[in-house]
């Protein structure tokens, strides 16, 4: 198994003139379970978005290697075939398009073979509890908030990438569904080295997807770091003393992106 | 005479068949003007740049063979090049049980609710409408008997041959009660400037179920100006779907009239325009009963300069209580210059009703980009899967024998956006 490395250093990103991201600095490496915690409108989303390349942000300073690699040049779509996952908060609907075909294109694209493609994704399915029926069915449409976080994860194990951001994959997830998210996930750093970055609003995912270092995220930097046992403390005294839920809204109302119900 | 409109004289309407009164359709019609941008009818087509006086009305072509169809079989096939029918054939197994294809000079299209001067209706077909009453060489009629299911598809191949040339095609459907059919009309043309004028009548008896459905795949330099007239009775059900693909103008007409209790019709399309081509849809959906339901799905994507019009009328009849009526268009526009004109309405006159309409003009969704995107998907296949996809409700509503035909026509546009990118 081969070591992957994504290193973020001195990233900063605005939308329009307000800078929402301003210096990150982190590195994930192969096996490890990354956290990123914070209030609503630090920026968690938005360190997610600018690492995957989604449009409408502009990235003032810093760099993203993969492996050594500046991925901050490339389009979105090489950067997935490079080894980057995201697992979004909100999954988007594509009607008309099915699991199979998105991923089977995936496939083609990275050039690697599709043949088996339909026995991994039933071997996942069955992995992580997915219906059978979803694989068939137009991408995230009609489905529940678990359901979407499933098929979320039932790509990851399809795609296998290097390093995985996981973007509040607990929200709409009920116990069993985490639990059984969680194992997979956590079965893939064991199993093909993956790297992990969680972005997550409370600790309740950390409970079944241990972690091994927990960062704090605030105003657009990472004020603290340190190990699992961060989490609960998190949950008992809130992020007031990162003067994050107290403060006055601006960066919230600036992440287009934020989640208005968190 | 000479019409102003399609230089036409004695001894060619004499070629058109023997009918007395064509003579006097032809000076209808030459009496008529064109419709101009100025009527709201027209007002978003480009019939200004329609040029009549270079147009022959067809005469029956010989020695001509339509492309071979793309669907094979059929409970009954007819082939009909600029309007005639060259050629009928019903299955043994079906003619037998009273399925027929005949011609008929003497059904004319209705003239009318056209000639009645206090309808809006009278600026926008009237002068199509007479000039299809006076050059249609007849109307070719299929006819399914009473409680007779026909479970093959009947496939009508209706090919325009002739440059130059406007040609008037007539088909009717008639689905005696209890009955059910499924037509499927392919419509293509010769490369080269023609006017196409069809008509196509649709008639569902007492709990008949009708199901017709056109793919047009027109030569880029054709125009195709037509109408679709339907009449519902009680608990029939009436299906009908367009996959229009080609014609640099296609408009369809559409009248879809639930005349009986308890009736339904269910309409979609599917069209895709590229370089200039124009779709245009009016489509009336007349409630004139009561418990009627009506579900219309129009789905569009316009490329390049193309553009399409959707202009839709729900209108619920004083006697059409307990009425459901439901119409939704939705277009995705695939460049700067395309355009589309989406106009969704409703006139009820009954309050016990349920209405619906909606209506989308939209760039390709950017969040679904990125979502197939972030996969490792790159953006020119993401876009082709995404307009696929859009195209897949439609489709899905389609027959299944024509279902692989329009999926192919629609790769083909893709493949020529991606060509041009």
């Amino acid at each position: 198994m081969t070591t992957s490395e994504l290193v973020i250093s001195g990233l900063r990103a605005s939308v329009g003139s307000t800078e929402i991201l301003k210096g990150i600095d982190l590195t994930i490496r192969s096996g490890e379970v990354h956290a990123i915690m914070g209030p609503n409108g630090s920026g968690k989303s938005t360190l997610s978005h600018v690492v995957m390349g989604k449009p409408g942000y502009e990235v003032t300073a810093g760099s993203v290697t993969l492996n050594g690699v500046e991925i901050l040049g490339l389009p979105t779509w090489q950067r997935a075939q490079a080894g980057l996952f995201l697992a979004m908060q909100y999954p988007t609907e594509v009607p008309g398009v099915s699991l199979s075909d998105v991923l089977s294109v995936a496939y083609q694209a990275g050039e690697r073979s599709a043949d088996e493609l339909d026995d991994v994704l039933k071997a996942e399915a069955e992995r992580i509890g997915f219906d059978h029926d979803l694989l068939r069915r137009s991408l995230n449409v009609d489905m529940s908030g678990g359901e979407k976080k499933r098929n979320e994860t039932l790509q990851l194990g399809v795609l296998k990438p290097k390093i995985a951001i996981l973007d509040e994959l607990d929200s709409g997830l009920d116990v069993d569904a985490l639990r059984q998210v969680s194992r997979r996930v956590e079965a893939a750093t064991e199993e093909d080295g993956l790297g992990v970055l969680v972005i997550t609003h409370y600790s309740r995912l950390l409970n079944e997807l241990r972690a091994d270092r927990i960062h704090v995220l605030a105003q657009g930097r990472i004020v603290d770091s340190g190990g699992p046992e961060m989490a609960e403390a998190l949950e008992s005294s809130g992020y007031a003393a990162y003067g994050g839920d107290a403060e006055a809204v601006p960066a919230a109302a600036a992440d287009p992106f934020a989640d208005p119900f968190a | 005479m000479n019409s102003p409109f399609l230089p036409v004289d004695d001894e060619a309407l004499q070629r058109l068949g023997d009918r007395s009164d064509r003579n006097a359709l032809a000076a209808v019609a030459a009496a008529m003007s064109l419709p101009t941008t100025e009527t709201e009818q027209w007002r978003y087509s480009p019939i200004g740049e329609l040029a009549l006086d270079g147009l022959q009305p067809a005469t029956e072509p010989t020695g001509i063979e339509p492309p071979v169809s793309v669907i094979a079989g059929g409970a009954a096939r007819a082939t009909i090049i600029d309007g005639f029918l060259i050629s009928a054939e019903v299955a043994d197994g079906w003619q037998a049980k009273g399925v027929s294809i005949a011609i008929a000079t003497d059904r004319l299209v209705d003239l009318s609710p056209s000639l009645d001067t206090t309808s809006d209706d009278v600026i926008e077909s009237s002068i199509f409408d007479a000039m299809h009453s006076a050059f249609s060489p007849g109307a070719i009629v299929i006819t399914v008997p009473e409680g007779v299911a026909v479970d093959e598809p009947i496939i009508v191949r209706n090919h325009h041959a002739g440059v130059g040339v406007a040609s008037f095609p007539h088909l009717i459907v008639e689905a005696g009660e209890a009955s059910s059919v499924v037509v499927i009309e392919i419509q293509t043309s010769v490369a080269g400037k023609a006017l196409s004028v069809p008509v196509v009548e649709l008639k569902a008896g007492k709990a008949a179920n009708l199901r017709y459905v056109a793919v047009q795949e027109h030569d880029t330099d054709h125009w195709q100006i037509g109408r679709q007239l339907s009449n519902i009775d009680g608990q029939a059900t009436l299906n009908t779907d367009v996959a229009a693909f080609g014609a640099r103008y296609a408009r369809i007409r559409t009248d879809s009239r639930l005349a009986g209790r308890g009736s339904t019709a269910k309409m979609s399309a599917g069209y895709y325009g590229d370089g200039d081509q124009i779709h245009d849809f009016r489509v009336f959906q007349h409630h004139d009963a009561r418990d009627t339901r009506s579900d219309l799905l129009f789905k569009g994507a316009q490329d390049a300069r193309s553009g399409s019009i959707y202009t839709g009328m729900i209108h619920i009849h004083e006697d059409g209580a307990g009425s459901n009526a439901f119409q939704t268009n939705r277009n995705v526009k695939l460049s700067d210059d395309a355009w589309a004109w989406s106009v969704p309405n409703l006139e009820i006159e009954n309050n016990e009703v349920h209405c619906s309409h909606a209506s989308t003009v939209s760039p390709v969704d950017g969040d679904q980009q990125f979502y197939l995107q972030a996969r490792g998907v790159p953006p020119v296949v993401a876009d082709r899967l995404i307009v696929a996809g859009f195209y897949r409700e439609v489709i899905d509503r389609m027959p299944m024998q024509v279902r692989d035909e329009v999926r192919r026509l629609v790769d083909e546009k893709l493949d020529r956006r991606d060509g041009e990118r």
